[in-house]
């Protein structure tokens, strides 16, 4: 049997959770005898996607679906081909990144089976770690369906690299698309533009919290984040203020990261900001209040006024 | 037209989460419960819709042994007009929770269906995407806007990189995300009238759905505490020892 993992992309690149995903996929495989690696490249005009998958370790075949009602990734139509694909498989994998949230469970409905969500390590072939309430408990799940339907953290599994052993080249198949479906209709999209990396992505991020004060503020921190070629995050109480959107909201209900540095500015630390960037490498805390939770997590906490701190550090560093 | 809401009794968002010491699970026990966070939101958009005149009748849905009442009561006290539980003795796993609401949902025929994008215990984020599926309807995920024209919802998303607007046909799934309302507070003549409200009560059997166990949860244990390091006194000591201890500049 083969496992097959969902690519995530852009119609042109491979995002980058997909690597870890596939670091995931191959340490089931790793344990499930007789078993290899499948990417499914689903979307519109993806040929490239499918070039530079097929470059990926660990990959021995690539298949792709290319069809109009896959461009922008809508879940009926996507789900319906997974599902349909996926009879054949021991295993269907994707990040856990909101688009692969929003469609696995319907993969997995339509296949009449569960899926175990947000997996952050793999223990068998079928028995799986997880975090729940927040990551304030960790379960480990074994699954009782003959297909199992996963979604991986991508911060807890290193990424795969691409083109180490050249001559390795997965082939590529071209796969027929089932009709599509009228129920959901794509309409407009916004895709916040920065020159910044994505945070999911970034080697070292900066996230304010409420203690900014306001969304002007953050420019101090943006001006420090490209001096670093950093990520620019934030805790849900400064999206709940109003400073920034919420797509740069880190926490349990917002983006799961684990940066080598992680600078927490002006963020108390609540639990569900803890739970978002916990397994970060190397934290740095700066909070005017020293009993702030979140110096029980910071490798290194500073105890000042942010205003105060930040130029200073900015040209120090 | 009517829309059904889902709703879950989880612990409550501030209350501590304690491990068992025989890691079977979760010591629930003494604990403040309450609706999860995501269904609140999902009952307050639907009374929005209603109020707006876009809704005739908001139907509130729980699934679980009978505490799960008083989140049903909750919930007509925000302004829900009548509840309907479906008693088990534990609370189900996130695909037959989907198999139960989708009979739920042919019984009342529901013009929408909100429900929270995930509950804040098992953190699964999947009963609205699993329902869509059973019911072959259109699903509008983490919504931060719903729009009603006709017999079509624009549905605005929360997705990695921004935002995602959707038009979905009618009858539709939403989940919702953190940022499509805040939730108002119920008020005491509203928690006394909630009292009189119909609540009906149901079960797997009546509905013709059969549970099916899909996995085992083998063990809980609780995190690896990540220990606290130190206090630093000044930026120049941050940046030293950033650069020479943790290497990481």
């Amino acid at each position: 049997m083969a496992i097959l993992v969902i690519a995530e992309h852009d119609n042109s690149t491979l995002k980058g959770a997909t690597l870890n995903t596939i670091t995931a996929a191959f340490e089931i495989a790793s344990k499930t005898p007789g078993s290899e690696l499948h990417l499914l490249v689903a979307g519109r005009d993806c040929q490239s996607v499918a070039e530079e998958a097929a470059k990926v370790d660990g990959v021995s075949k690539v298949l792709v679906a290319d069809d109009a009602s896959y461009e922008h990734q809508v879940a009926e139509n996507v789900a319906n081909l997974i599902s349909q694909l996926g009879k054949d498989y021991s295993h269907i994998v994707a990040s856990a990144t909101s688009n692969g949230k929003n469609i696995l469970p319907r993969v997995a409905a339509l296949l009449d089976v569960g899926q175990i969500s947000d997996i952050t390590a793999v223990e068998s072939e079928d028995t799986f770690q997880r975090p729940i309430y927040a990551g304030n408990a960790i379960a480990t799940i074994q699954s009782l369906d003959s297909i199992k339907v996963i979604t991986v953290r991508g911060t807890a599994f290193p990424a795969a690299s691409i083109g180490a052993c050249v001559e390795s080249n997965a082939e590529i198949t071209n796969i027929d698309s089932p009709a599509s479906s009228d129920l959901a209709r794509f309409v407009s999209e916004e895709v916040a533009q920065s020159d910044r990396p994505e945070l999911t992505a970034a080697k070292v991020i900066i996230s304010g919290g409420r203690g900014m004060g306001s969304g002007e503020n953050f420019s101090i921190l943006e001006q420090l984040a490209d001096k670093l070629g950093a990520a620019v995050g934030a805790s849900r109480a400064a999206v709940d203020a109003g400073f920034v959107p919420n797509d740069m909201q880190v926490g349990q209900t917002g983006k799961i990261v684990a940066p080598e540095l992680y600078i927490a500015v002006g963020i108390s630390g609540a639990i569900q900001h803890l739970a978002g960037m916990k397994d970060s490498k190397v934290i740095v805390a700066i909070n005017k209040d020293e009993d702030a939770p979140i110096f029980s997590v910071a490798d290194y906490g500073l105890v000042a006024d942010l205003f105060d701190v930040m130029p200073e550090l900015q040209l120090k560093l | 037209m009517k829309i059904l809401v889902a709703v879950k009794r989880v612990i409550d968002y501030n209350a501590k989460v304690r491990v068992k010491a025989d890691n079977t699970d979760v010591d629930l026990n003494n604990t403040k419960m309450a609706i999860n966070p995501f269904c609140e939101i999902a009952v307050e958009e639907a009374i929005r819709l209603k109020e707006a005149g876009s809704a005739s009748e908001v139907i509130v849905v729980s699934i679980g042994p009978k505490a799960c009442q008083e989140q049903i009561r909750t919930a007509l006290a925000l302004g829900a007009d009548r509840g309907i539980q479906v008693e088990t003795a534990d609370y189900p796993e996130s695909l037959n929770v989907a198999k139960l609401l989708a009979q739920v949902v042919r019984d009342e025929q529901p013009g929408l269906i909100i429900m929270g994008k995930q509950a804040i215990d098992s953190d699964n984020n999947q009963t609205g995407q699993m329902l869509s599926a059973l019911l072959d309807m259109p699903q509008g995920t983490f919504a931060s806007e719903v729009k009603l024209e006709g017999d079509k919802a624009q549905v605005t998303r929360e997705v990695d990189g921004g935002l995602q607007t959707l038009s979905l046909n009618l009858p539709a799934i939403i989940t919702t995300d953190l940022r499509l309302n805040e939730p108002r507070f119920a008020s005491l003549p509203n928690i006394m009238k909630a009292k009189r409200k119909p609540l009906a009560v149901t079960s797997p059997e009546t509905l013709g759905v059969e549970l099916k166990q899909h996995s085992t949860l083998l063990k809980v244990t609780p995190p690896t505490e990540r220990s606290a390091g130190i206090l630093v006194n000044s930026v120049d000591e941050l940046v030293e020892k950033l650069k020479n201890e943790a290497k990481v500049l």
